[in-house]
């Protein structure tokens, strides 16, 4: 277990040095937005991990009200946190990006709205999980992450119909409008490179919840026993 | 005993306990007279931009006054241990869910019907689409609210700090509801666009969401 997770580590990190170079030195500049537009090669990335995550820890959750199994949910606490770091990224280097293209930091755009609506709800989970009493309580946070899962689809349409009268920016000669093959390789190399590192610490937040577990179930074993000797004497 | 007896007593036990104590009447009145007020003072309005910006400050005040009550709600089970009572009662727990999902609905509607006169007052309201619409909408509105502010309130009774955690996780799953009855005030109020596609997206969502909560209520009430 601990050499296969090092050769996964190793590889994350080759991989993500490799994407780096590509993105910083081996990608043309764009022609029109010019050096900025060499954030598309981490924002994408991160964004399309978190739209890994939050789908896992919905199946994890559902999952975990079926069977209850502890390790289900250490899976779900690690999804939901890892999808919350990766959509803060996107929150972040977006504006970044936007700023000298569209000359806005923000605009109330589908796709921005239901991003940080997104994070909204993934954050009063994790609010949830941290302050319920007696330990973090897997049940409710399983049931509402459900909840969670399930009006994201509500909020991708409301947002939609409802604020459409917004105006949008226009994408000046985005990545849509034909695409250099070197930004090709170096997006692709990105988002293999993120998907990885994404991976990758899910698999330490998982084991660092599952030894968490382990050492909450010993502490109820020991007093367990405490008071079972103390009734007996 | 049946789902509906069940329900029947627990609603029977709630609107009596409220008509003692008017506390969730109370505070959330007075609450939201107080949002209003605020409101009106932070802006300066003309009838026109009143009437653009009025969806969405009934809303705005309803959502945070619905809050006082839906932490009530649980809140007063706690006493005597009554929660622990009903878990251990074989009576359905879906009916206890409804049973404070209608009680909440009542109490919410009560506050819309004695806040609609104080906002014509204080905004200079006069709707210019059908008035049906706006009704329509205060009902589907309502029970979007209240129907997840139970469940989320039988969840956030378990936490460390439960008055502050409700709003946390509700007003974000609320988001897309509000967006439509926000939608679908605005657009009968100042009569451009059609109030429909809000009212059938709300009906929608409250649909969901009520049996999403009958389907996981159980769990929740008897998770440990």
């Amino acid at each position: 277990m601990k050499s296969k997770f090092a050769i996964f580590a190793l590889l994350t990190f080759v991989l993500l040095s490799w994407g780096l170079y590509q993105a910083l030195v081996g990608a043309p500049t764009e022609a029109t937005m010019g050096q900025v537009q060499r954030i598309f090669y981490y924002h994408v990335p991160n964004a399309w991990v978190m739209e890994l995550c939050f789908p896992l820890n919905f199946l994890a959750s559902i999952i975990y009200l079926v069977n209850r199994k502890a390790a289900i949910d250490a899976f779900a606490v690690a999804t939901a946190e890892v999808g919350v770091v990766f959509c803060t990224v996107v929150l972040l280097t977006g504006p970044i990006w936007a700023r000298p293209v569209w000359g806005i930091w923000w605009t109330w755009d589908a796709r921005l709205t239901s991003t940080l609506v997104l994070w909204l709800i993934y954050v009063g989970y994790l609010m949830l999980r941290k302050l319920s009493t007696g330990g973090p309580n897997p049940v409710l946070a399983a049931s509402f992450a459900i909840f969670g899962c399930i009006d994201a689809v509500f909020v991708f349409m409301a947002i939609r119909w409802f604020r459409t009268q917004h105006p949008k920016p226009v994408f000046a000669g985005g990545a849509d409008s034909g695409i250099d093959p070197r930004m090709m390789h170096a997006f692709l190399i990105n988002l293999l490179a993120f998907t990885c590192y994404g991976a990758l610490l899910v698999w330490i937040r998982y084991s660092l919840e599952r030894t968490r577990q382990k050492v909450d179930e010993a502490h109820a074993m020991k007093s367990l026993l405490h008071q079972e000797a103390r009734s007996s004497r | 005993m049946s789902v509906l007896s069940v329900l029947r007593i627990t609603l029977a036990k709630d609107l009596r306990m409220e008509w003692r104590s008017k506390d969730a009447i109370n505070s959330m009145l007075f609450f939201a007279l107080l949002v209003v007020v605020i409101f009106s003072f932070s802006f300066d309005l003309t009838a026109d931009e009143s009437r653009q910006i009025a969806g969405g400050l009934i809303w705005v005040a309803l959502l945070f006054a619905a809050v006082v009550a839906l932490n009530q709600t649980w809140a007063r089970e706690l006493r005597n241990q009554v929660l622990d009572a009903y878990r251990v009662s074989p009576a359905p727990a879906e009916s206890l869910f409804l049973a404070k999902t209608i009680g909440n609905f009542l109490f919410v509607a009560i506050l819309e019907l004695l806040m609609t006169p104080l906002f014509i007052v204080f905004y200079n309201l006069r709707s210019i689409g059908p008035v049906y619409q706006l009704i329509l909408a205060s009902v589907l509105g309502n029970w979007a609210l209240v129907v997840n502010g139970t469940f989320f309130g039988a969840m956030s009774i378990r936490t460390r700090s439960r008055e502050v955690l409700l709003p946390l996780i509700l007003f974000p799953i609320s988001i897309p509801a509000l967006l439509a009855m926000v939608g679908a005030t605005t657009s009968t109020l100042t009569g451009e666009g059609s109030a429909h596609l809000s009212l059938v997206f709300l009906a929608v969502y409250d649909v969901v969401f009520t049996l999403l909560g009958l389907f996981l209520f159980e769990t929740v009430l008897q998770a440990e």
